[in-house]
């Protein structure tokens, strides 16, 4: 990789005061023809061309953003990474992404921060309590790691939560991924577009997908704000605004878009070394390197893209925070924002080809799709270059829609939806 | 959040509204009849508009009656808020 960082780049660059790193990808215009263009420049989408020209040969690909890369739901989640799903699909692909993140930031020679800090969902309910009882072992099983915590043990791993048994949901025990954590979001979309900008990917910012030309079954190409560009393969990662590129190519998908909230205190010392995720409550909440509680909001429930979201739903999360960290009373929150996500009937998402040839879609990821993006990309790009869906995504196929066959991951996601 | 013009109650706030997604799509006739891509479409296909969208809705905690409403969903504006049975109007 050109411009290789290691501790002697660091030292060189800093005789000249930093100011001579060159930019990590380019700004190319688009060419006329590529043999494979991505459409969405977030972590999914950045991921997909990576590992095309890295595991697949295919160079000449474009990766088009709308925006800019990692603007999206990509720089808007609660960068939240596990994979302790129920379904043995869903474990299946989580934990591929899982294994990825492990060593993504020697891959990528790039530092996403990578922080396996554990993840804690509490129970608060005897019905949570068999769930979740339930999950640990389905979860194991699969070669997950997961482990059962009674109340006490909860309280030793993390000391603040309030383990009253008079509040309104008091905590009845949870389950702990040591192996889960987070990673710093915009730093995986930055890694991989530097990777995929080093093995010849055009990434075209500013550049809006406006419609998708067919001729009968076959895509030919896609129009876009930069004009016409020529194509037999289309990779769609637009996340909440799938539908609209799938009305370009006259496809319906079973998605509906809703705005999700987080937000971010004020910058306090370390508090909480760990993510803590209770699913009754709708309330989760993690501290970000610098300091900031991440808190994770509800969605909105009517489709709407304004990335917003509103009010009410932060409060609900808020009274459930502060019943369960007291500590947190008089924080005050410093931002707040939202992205739309794309949710699927089954809560599980689509990584398919479609009955448009050379169209491909990886969407649905509604509102956990962060934590998958190395594995998302991984077998979209296996999916793209082989026209068929790799063993870990088959069951994420479209067509389950139709046989009835779905992922239904409700009542295992890590909060209600 | 917006606040909606109920068309029994009057204007509350969205928050006591519940919504029931995209409106307008017909029960089939004859359920029987149906093969597995008209029940897909029934049941899972979405149009999930950015833009103008006809769409059902209920005033949950309220008078409990369900109605229709088009909204802007790029901008949450709302258009037109109609009777179950009533005519779309055109927008």
């Amino acid at each position: 990789m050109k411009n290789k960082y290691s501790i002697f780049s660091l030292i060189k660059n800093a005789f000249s005061q930093h100011e001579n790193w060159k930019q990590a990808w380019g700004n190319p215009e688009p060419k006329k023809e590529y043999e494979a263009v991505i459409v969405g420049g977030g972590g999914h989408g950045l991921a997909t061309a990576y590992y095309l020209a890295k595991k697949h040969n295919m160079k000449n690909i474009a990766v088009l953003e709308k925006g800019w890369i990692g603007g999206g739901n990509t720089g808007r989640n609660t960068t939240i990474i596990r994979s302790n799903y129920l379904w043995d699909a869903s474990a299946g692909l989580y934990d591929h992404a899982l294994k990825i993140w492990e060593n993504l930031s020697q891959e990528l020679n790039y530092n996403i921060m990578f922080s396996q800090r554990g993840v804690m969902n509490l129970a608060h309910n005897l019905q949570d309590v068999r769930d979740l009882k339930r999950r640990t072992h389905a979860n194991r099983l699969n070669g997950i790691d997961a482990v059962w915590l009674d109340t006490k043990q909860v309280k030793e791993f993390c000391p603040i939560i309030n383990i009253s048994q008079d509040i309104r949901y008091p905590v009845l025990g949870g389950t702990l991924q040591r192996r889960a954590g987070t990673a710093r979001h915009d730093a995986v979309a930055w890694g991989y577009a530097r990777g995929a900008d080093a093995m010849g990917v055009d990434i075209i910012q500013n550049c809006e997908v406006k419609g998708i030309k067919r001729n009968g079954d076959q895509v030919e190409g896609l129009d876009t704000t930069k004009g016409f560009i020529k194509t037999k393969k289309i990779g769609v990662v637009a996340a909440g605004h799938s539908s609209v590129i799938a009305n370009m190519a006259g496809l319906k998908l079973p998605l509906e878009s809703k705005p999700l909230q987080a937000l971010v205190s004020e910058p306090v010392k370390p508090i909480i070394d760990t993510v803590v995720m209770s699913n009754a409550v709708h309330a989760y909440v993690s501290q970000s390197d610098k300091g900031e509680l991440v808190i994770g909001a509800g969605t909105d429930a009517y489709i709407s893209y304004t990335q917003r979201g509103s009010h009410d739903v932060v409060e609900g999360t808020l009274k459930a925070i502060l019943e369960l960290y007291p500590i947190f009373s008089r924080m005050k929150m410093l931002r707040q924002w939202g992205g739309i996500v794309d949710i699927c009937p089954d809560a599980s998402p689509i990584i398919s080809k479609t009955n448009i040839k050379g169209l491909y879609f990886n969407c649905g990821w509604g509102t956990g799709g962060f934590k998958a993006t190395p594995g998302s990309g991984d077998l979209f790009a296996h999916t793209i270059a082989n026209d068929e869906p790799h063993k870990l995504n088959a069951a994420f196929n479209l067509n389950r829609f139709v046989s009835g066959d779905l992922v239904d991951e409700h009542g295992a996601a890590a909060v209600a939806h | 959040m917006f606040v909606i013009n109920c068309p029994y109650c009057g204007e509350r706030d969205q928050s006591e509204f519940s919504c029931g997604g995209e409106a307008h799509i017909v029960r089939p006739k004859q359920p029987t009849e149906l093969s597995d891509d008209e029940w897909a479409e029934y049941l899972f296909m979405r149009k999930n508009i950015k833009g103008v969208q006809f769409e059902r809705w209920n005033h949950a905690h309220g008078c409990r009656k369900w109605f229709n409403m088009v909204r802007d969903t790029s901008n949450d504006k709302i258009h037109a808020v109609y009777k179950m049975g009533e005519k779309p109007p055109v927008i």
